[in-house]
């Protein structure tokens, strides 16, 4: 791909405009043709393919009647990240793949009216939901992405005292900071956190519990815990010139190009992504963006087996990615200069086995080992768990996966709360921000029902 | 190609599909392109005392994202002179002798009057006239149109009128705004007319503004009364067509308007007893050329029917429209859902739940998978579900045996009274 990309000399300014939203919206023609369009099922299988359970074809008739503020709503009501969903739901294994069109002509485009919807809501400036009556409860969220927000919001909504405490300089999570800006702006998750805000939700970002504020206070001081901590950086994936310049971590790569300007290492060179989910396709997608002259997505599996969504392998391809299916990496070969020269790479092929995970097992063809020229190296294998802030707060997990009770959205300490990625295990494919949205609105439903389980049995015993 | 030349009380045209007096028939340019085009047949727009027009005429009522489901207007009569609508049409006709071309004539309801204006027209060699006793508005506030309209033995005197000097071929076009149209039509039949025509605008308001609280349309802050037309009527002037067709006291030929688009609506018309058609709002939508459709539809549907003539088509289904009291009350039919092309939107069950029997369950089958069933010795054959169903050929409509010989309310109710040897409830006609 020696393509039209690359340049003489590179600026940040020249590869803003790759970064801009990529799709673009509904016009209020086109929304109005596709809202008409819905049937308006009844018992309607979107909704049951939605994990926040959005009621489709009632906010597609609000858009239909014309009625933005409470389609916007109807969507944001099941979805406190409804917007940003709107974008990086994978809508044709969700809603759209529900839709009974399917069958007769063309799903209904959900997503894109939904983003329509919620796009009319960040342009008007208005206030859908609204505190509920003070409870005298307060409730610590730990992490400020799709789930901490999401519980911020219901439990706002339910009266209680919350307060959010982020690592970070900005809440939102993986919305704010995880995901390319051509397929998902920052503004728009931002919208979002500023939504939980207007609500009385105190976001205290820069503030990372075991440093900026201890376990024991927070038990102290709270009534309850929410721990939506989301998952960390990629792990190392332990191979030799791991440490070299030109290796890059996929996820702090897609964060350089959401904060500041845009990095230019990329420009001009041959790029190797390792891994083959949608974090790995964004890394991908992304050095593409960055100028990058070529890039090759190294796999030790096949298509079949790769985690990325259809829409986001076929993104890829558009954009000009080339796929190295079964093969893996063995070690990263370096320059005299100590930079990334090339990756070497061995052949592989499916056994007849299968795995743990029934998938194919994946067994190198021995003497196949070969150098492929590259000058960086994008790491995408996962991502790494929070153990030690879980260590920390005390709590049981499975290797960093915290575990929960389904009922009571509890974790081994009645007191905290758990939801989102941290409580996502592996094997369950791809973690999707409108699960962690879902999970967390179920622990703010957890936290509702024990204080007011705890009320009831106090004006019991008072008669 | 069958032959799709028609002859209404003596006008003929090359096919059935005329204009309707309407703006699209104000001037010669405007019809002559229509000619251009392929219609048939043109009604000019209604010569008489030139008008004056309001700006700001037209309004349409827009439906589920469609354009123009109905259409409103509050235009008059032409608002030019008579001297340069007859030298137009003169001209026109001369050009396209072969097509229909009618004047449509509004004067006050005076013997002198119609007879001036007849005359003159037709020497200018219009094929017929038709009179228009049906605007709504403007003209009816003058006594003209409608409110000749709504007056039987108005009808038929002026009628009378014109038929005392007329030597065209005379079509009376009646209002819907009326209780019974059978009425003016018989009395327009009395009068002498040679057809009659139907049907004109209905009464209407077309919205409001919920933003501004104005009329829609308005004029300057005020609205009035439009007439109604376009698809949404095509119901409303079915029935009052085949009401005048089945009364053999109206017994001449009628000319079929309202909403007709398609040349299937045209069909539809001409089986349930009209001769020819007349389209207005169809055209004013899309423009002349939707006729090159109407006429190759309508060709391919007699072919594919084996009919020689379009006039063959003329009146087929008017036996088949009846009294209420005459339908069978033994017939039965129940609704059968179709598993491998019901696509499970649930709108037959929630409308069949909520709003008639209750005989639509939502099950799982033997595959897991959700299936819809009727549960037909519940089911009354409403023909709900299968309405609202999107999925083609998911529901049918399936006639089953009820086990009992026809019958009939009237026939029941006299068979009740021959039993009684007393009188019985009063039939129902």
């Amino acid at each position: 791909m020696e393509s039209s990309r690359t340049f003489n000399s590179w600026s940040s300014e020249r590869l803003v405009d790759n970064f801009v939203e990529f799709e673009p919206g509904l016009t209020a023609k086109g929304a109005m043709e596709e809202s008409n369009r819905c049937l308006y099922c009844y018992d309607a299988p979107c909704i049951k393919a939605c994990p926040t359970g959005i009621n489709i074809p009632s906010f597609i008739k609000r858009i239909a009647a014309n009625n933005m503020k409470g389609a916007a709503r109807s969507i944001m009501e099941s979805n406190p990240v409804g917007a940003s969903c709107s974008r990086v739901c994978p809508t044709e294994e969700l809603c759209e793949g529900a839709c009974v069109l399917n069958q007769a002509s063309a799903p209904i485009q959900i997503g894109l009216l939904q983003r329509y919807a919620t796009d009319w809501a960040r342009n008007h400036d208005v206030q859908l939901f609204a505190p509920g009556a003070s409870n005298g409860k307060k409730v610590a969220v730990i992490g400020g992405g799709p789930a901490g927000l999401s519980a911020a919001r219901e439990l706002a909504r339910g009266g209680f005292s919350v307060v959010v405490f982020e690592a970070r300089e900005m809440a939102g999570g993986l919305d704010t900071y995880g995901i390319v800006s051509f397929r998902l702006p920052q503004s728009v998750s931002l919208w979002e956190v500023e939504q939980v805000e207007k609500l009385g939700v105190e976001i205290r970002t820069g503030v990372k519990v075991g440093t900026g504020i201890s376990v024991d206070q927070l038990k102290e001081e709270y009534d309850a815990i929410v721990l939506a901590a989301g998952m960390g950086y990629v792990p190392r994936i332990g191979i030799e010139g791991e440490e070299l310049e030109g290796v890059y971590d996929a996820i702090r790569l897609v964060e350089a190009t959401k904060t500041g300007n845009l990095p230019l290492e990329l420009a001009g060179k041959r790029v190797a992504v390792i891994g083959a989910g949608n974090t790995a396709i964004d890394a991908a997608t992304c050095s593409v963006r960055l100028g990058a002259a070529n890039v090759k997505m190294v796999y030790r599996r096949t298509r079949e087996e790769m985690t990325a969504y259809d829409f986001e392998f076929e993104f890829a391809k558009q954009e000009g990615v080339e796929f190295s299916w079964l093969t893996m990496p063995k070690r990263i070969i370096s320059d005299a200069d100590g930079k990334v020269a090339a990756l070497e790479c061995i052949r592989m092929t499916l056994a007849g086995e299968t795995g743990k995970d029934g998938r194919r097992v994946p067994v190198e063809v021995e003497g196949s080992e070969f150098e492929m020229p590259v000058e960086a190296v994008v790491v995408a294998i996962g991502q790494e768990r929070h153990t030690e802030l879980i260590d920390l707060l005390g709590i049981e997990h499975e290797r960093g996966v915290v575990k929960i009770d389904e009922a009571t959205r509890r974790t081994s300490d009645p007191q905290i709360y758990a939801a989102g990625d941290i409580i996502f295990g592996s094997g369950q494919g791809e973690a999707m921000v409108v699960s962690a949205a879902e999970q967390g609105k179920q622990a703010a439903y957890a936290i509702s029902r024990y204080f007011a389980g705890q009320e009831d049995s106090v004006i019991e015993t008072a008669v | 190609m069958a032959d799709l030349s028609i002859d209404l009380a003596g006008i003929k045209s090359p096919n059935p599909f005329w204009l309707a007096s309407a703006p699209p028939t104000n001037t010669g340019y405007q019809v002559q392109r229509a000619f251009e085009a392929g219609w048939g047949g043109a009604v000019w727009k209604t010569l008489g005392d030139p008008i004056i027009n309001t700006s700001s005429r037209f309004a349409a009522v827009h439906f589920n994202g469609q354009r123009v489901a109905g259409f409103n207007n509050i235009e008059l009569i032409t608002d030019r002179p008579l001297e340069v609508n007859l030298k137009e049409i003169y001209e026109t006709k001369k050009r396209f002798p072969d097509r229909a071309v009618v004047a449509s004539l509004m004067v006050e309801p005076k013997r002198e009057k119609w007879h001036e204006i007849v005359k003159r027209v037709e020497d200018v060699g219009v094929d017929g006239l038709e009179l228009n006793f049906g605007c709504p508005h403007g003209m009816a506030e003058r006594g003209m149109g409608a409110a000749s309209g709504q007056q039987p033995d108005l009808v038929e005197s002026q009628t009378y009128w014109v038929k005392e000097v007329a030597r065209t071929p005379v079509i009376v076009k009646l209002t819907p705004n009326i209780t019974d149209i059978t009425v003016v039509a018989r009395h327009a039949a009395k009068g002498g007319a040679d057809a009659v025509s139907m049907i004109n605008t209905i009464n209407s308001l077309a919205g409001v503004d919920i933003h501004t609280w104005n009329t829609i349309p308005h004029v300057g802050g005020k609205g009035a009364h439009g007439g109604y037309c376009g698809p949404a009527v095509k119901p409303i002037a079915l029935s009052m067509v085949a009401e005048c067709a089945r009364d053999s006291r109206v017994g001449i030929p009628i000319s079929g308007i309202g909403g007709i688009s398609t040349w299937q609506d045209a069909v539809e018309f001409m089986l349930m007893g009209a001769t020819g058609v007349q389209v207005c709002t169809a055209v004013m939508h899309h423009g002349f050329r939707i006729v090159e459709d109407m006429i190759d539809g309508l060709n391919n549907y007699l072919d594919e029917k084996g009919l020689a003539s379009v006039t063959e088509l003329t009146g087929k289904s008017v036996e088949r429209y009846s009294n209420w009291g005459d339908l069978n009350l033994n017939y039965k039919v129940v609704a059968r859902i179709n598993t491998d092309k019901c696509i499970n939107c649930n709108k037959c069950h929630i409308a069949c739940e909520d709003t008639s029997h209750q005989c639509i369950d939502m099950l799982t089958g033997a595959d897991g998978k959700a299936i819809l069933k009727v549960r037909e010795e519940d089911c009354v054959g409403c023909n709900l579900c299968s309405i609202v169903c999107p999925a083609e050929g998911a529901i049918d409509m399936v006639e089953v045996d009820s086990g009992e010989v026809p019958m009939t309310w009237n026939e029941r109710q006299q068979e009740i009274a021959r039993l009684n040897g007393s009188h019985s409830e009063a039939e129902v006609v």
